[in-house]
């Protein structure tokens, strides 16, 4: 038999769906030759990179926050040492009568010490004593149960007034505050970067779906004529650009595992309590793996959509 | 197809392209199933235009046309495919697929329409051999002369058996004994029931098949002085 038997209905049959990579041919493409792979691996190792320091940060903030919400300092501002012992025993004793205290210590002369060397050096101990010749307040770290919120310190306060009159009593949060709004300011940064990286991909397939609709017009003219439908002249497109989209994603996400797993490296080499904290969890290298998934899933539509819009103007 | 063999109805359809003048004018005629139909006319007469209505690559500007009892007019361009399915044709240029090899330009009908792959090897093979290109399966059309890319065109037309085939001068390119092998290829697929129209300039051809109507075009209008395009006479058993 030459001919083969037409459908009975003559009804359209998405059968493209079994060609595999029979239909992706009818776009002349060599893979990872044009400049569009390479756009999205580089849009991909931003975004992770971008991701990378929003999560982190992200981590960090949750971390300190966690630790020090019901952190509050209690300072003993009275100059004369042996008033300032007695008032700080007497501070500790109140205290601990107090209930949703977690727990609290004095932080030792050593520590304080060490705290004001960087300033003043190690020349300044009184002769004869542990202690600084400058009246440096003794200082109470307390925990509390629960947030340390204004009403709570006010009755701190109410407690510790009558048996430490030099008593100051902050609220580790608070001066901690700037700090954490710069850091969300920066994790809203990120999270916009990512944002904006997945509008640039967009337009990027965008722009590269009209113009290989341009350059293949008169291929998608003689498939319109010989039957076939919109959809499955979309699909080799959206197949085709997925496929530039995955092997880009894989590029750029491996390009950005080097990068965040060097800077995290470099960070970790720090030792900084609050830097240690924004250590990526599991859960964050999945979000990271997802990037390129992700990418290549909004490369697919973004080419269906653009395909199909202009595919609309053509009979 | 209607009751009484009807598969085309133009009525009164004019074609312009953008403000010059019609190029087409009041063309009122029938296309029975079945037939076979010589178009013929001088250069410029809007043999090409008409050939383009008929597999819808263009829109009238004004008038009617009937399809397959389809009003082709109004038909949202959604279901247009389901139309072209079942019109093959033979462009003038071609126009094949540059980067598909013949084999695959011609089983192209047959992917778009949802052939397995294992139902399209044998019958593509078949025809390509009988049209002398057994050999040149793989070829890309440029590595073809014009003779070989118009009998892979015309190949490529007929492989899904369409109800109507439309040629634009299928036989330009090729050599006299080519050129009568794929007119009895379409005498073949007309006796088969598939109303063939063919556009020419080769009066010699007209004479070849029997019981051939022909649609004869002057300056865009059809001339039909027997009413045989209105009033086929009784084909022959």
């Amino acid at each position: 038999m030459i001919f083969a038997k037409a459908p009975a209905d003559g009804a359209p049959r998405l059968g493209w769906r079994r060609l595999g990579v029979r239909s992706a041919e009818l776009v002349p493409q060599a893979r990872m030759a044009g400049p569009m792979p390479w756009v999205i691996a580089i849009m991909v190792a931003l975004t992770a990179i971008a991701l990378a320091a929003g999560l982190a940060i992200g981590n960090a903030v949750t971390s300190a926050r966690a630790e020090i919400e019901g952190g509050v300092t209690v300072q003993l501002l009275e100059p004369r040492a042996d008033v300032r012992a007695r008032e700080t025993r007497a501070a500790i004793d109140a205290l601990k009568r107090q209930p949703r205290i977690a727990g609290l210590r004095q932080v030792p002369q050593a520590e304080l010490d060490a705290l004001i060397e960087p300033w003043l050096g190690t020349e300044i101990a009184a002769p004869g004593s542990t202690g600084s010749a400058i009246p440096v307040p003794a200082l109470i770290d307390v925990r509390l149960n629960g947030a340390a919120t204004p009403e709570r310190l006010k009755a701190l306060e109410t407690v510790l007034a009558p048996v430490a009159p030099s008593a100051r009593i902050d609220a580790q949060a608070s001066w901690l505050k700037p700090v954490f709004d710069a850091m969300v300011s920066l994790q809203v940064l990120a999270i916009a970067l990512v944002a904006l990286l997945a509008f640039a991909l967009a337009a990027a397939v965008l722009l590269a779906a009209r113009s290989a609709l341009g350059a293949n017009r008169e291929v998608i003219e003689i498939v319109h004529l010989l039957g076939g439908t919109d959809a499955q002249v979309a699909r080799v497109f959206q197949r085709s650009i997925g496929l530039d989209a995955a092997g880009g994603g894989a590029v750029g996400l491996a390009l950005a595992m080097v990068v965040i797993l060097s800077i995290g490296r470099r960070f970790g080499g720090l030792g900084a309590g609050m830097v240690d904290s924004g250590a990526l969890v599991w859960t964050d290298w999945l979000l990271l793996a997802l990037v390129p998934l992700l990418s290549t899933v909004l490369a697919m539509l973004t080419a269906r959509f653009t395909v199909l819009h202009a595919l609309r103007k053509m009979l | 197809m209607t009751a009484d063999g009807e598969i085309i109805h133009f009525d009164n359809v004019g074609l312009r392209y953008g403000t010059d003048r019609e190029v087409l004018s009041d063309l009122t005629f029938t296309l029975f199933a079945g037939r076979f139909y010589f178009l013929t006319g001088a250069s410029g007469a809007g043999k090409t235009s008409l050939l383009r209505l008929l597999y819808l690559s263009q829109r009238p500007s004004r008038g009617a046309i009937r399809m397959f009892g389809t009003d082709a007019i109004t038909l949202p361009r959604a279901r247009l495919p389901v139309l072209r399915r079942r019109i093959g044709v033979v462009f003038q240029d071609f126009r094949l697929i540059p980067h598909l090899s013949a084999f695959d330009n011609v089983a192209l009908p047959l992917r778009v329409a949802g052939h397995q792959e294992r139902d399209i090897f044998g019958p593509v093979r078949d025809i390509l051999e009988w049209v002398g290109l057994a050999d040149r399966l793989d070829a890309r059309p440029a590595t073809l002369s014009g003779g070989e890319q118009q009998r892979v065109a015309i190949a490529r037309a007929v492989i899904a058996r369409p109800a109507m085939l439309v040629a634009d001068e299928p036989t330009g390119n090729v050599d006299p004994e080519m050129a009568q092998k794929l007119m009895r290829l379409f005498e073949m697929l007309n006796r088969q029931g598939t109303t063939v129209v063919v556009a020419t300039h080769d009066l010699d051809l007209l004479r070849k098949v029997s019981d051939s109507l022909i649609m004869r075009l002057d300056r865009g209008r059809l001339s039909d002085p027997t009413g045989a395009l209105r009033y086929p006479p009784r084909k022959p058993a």
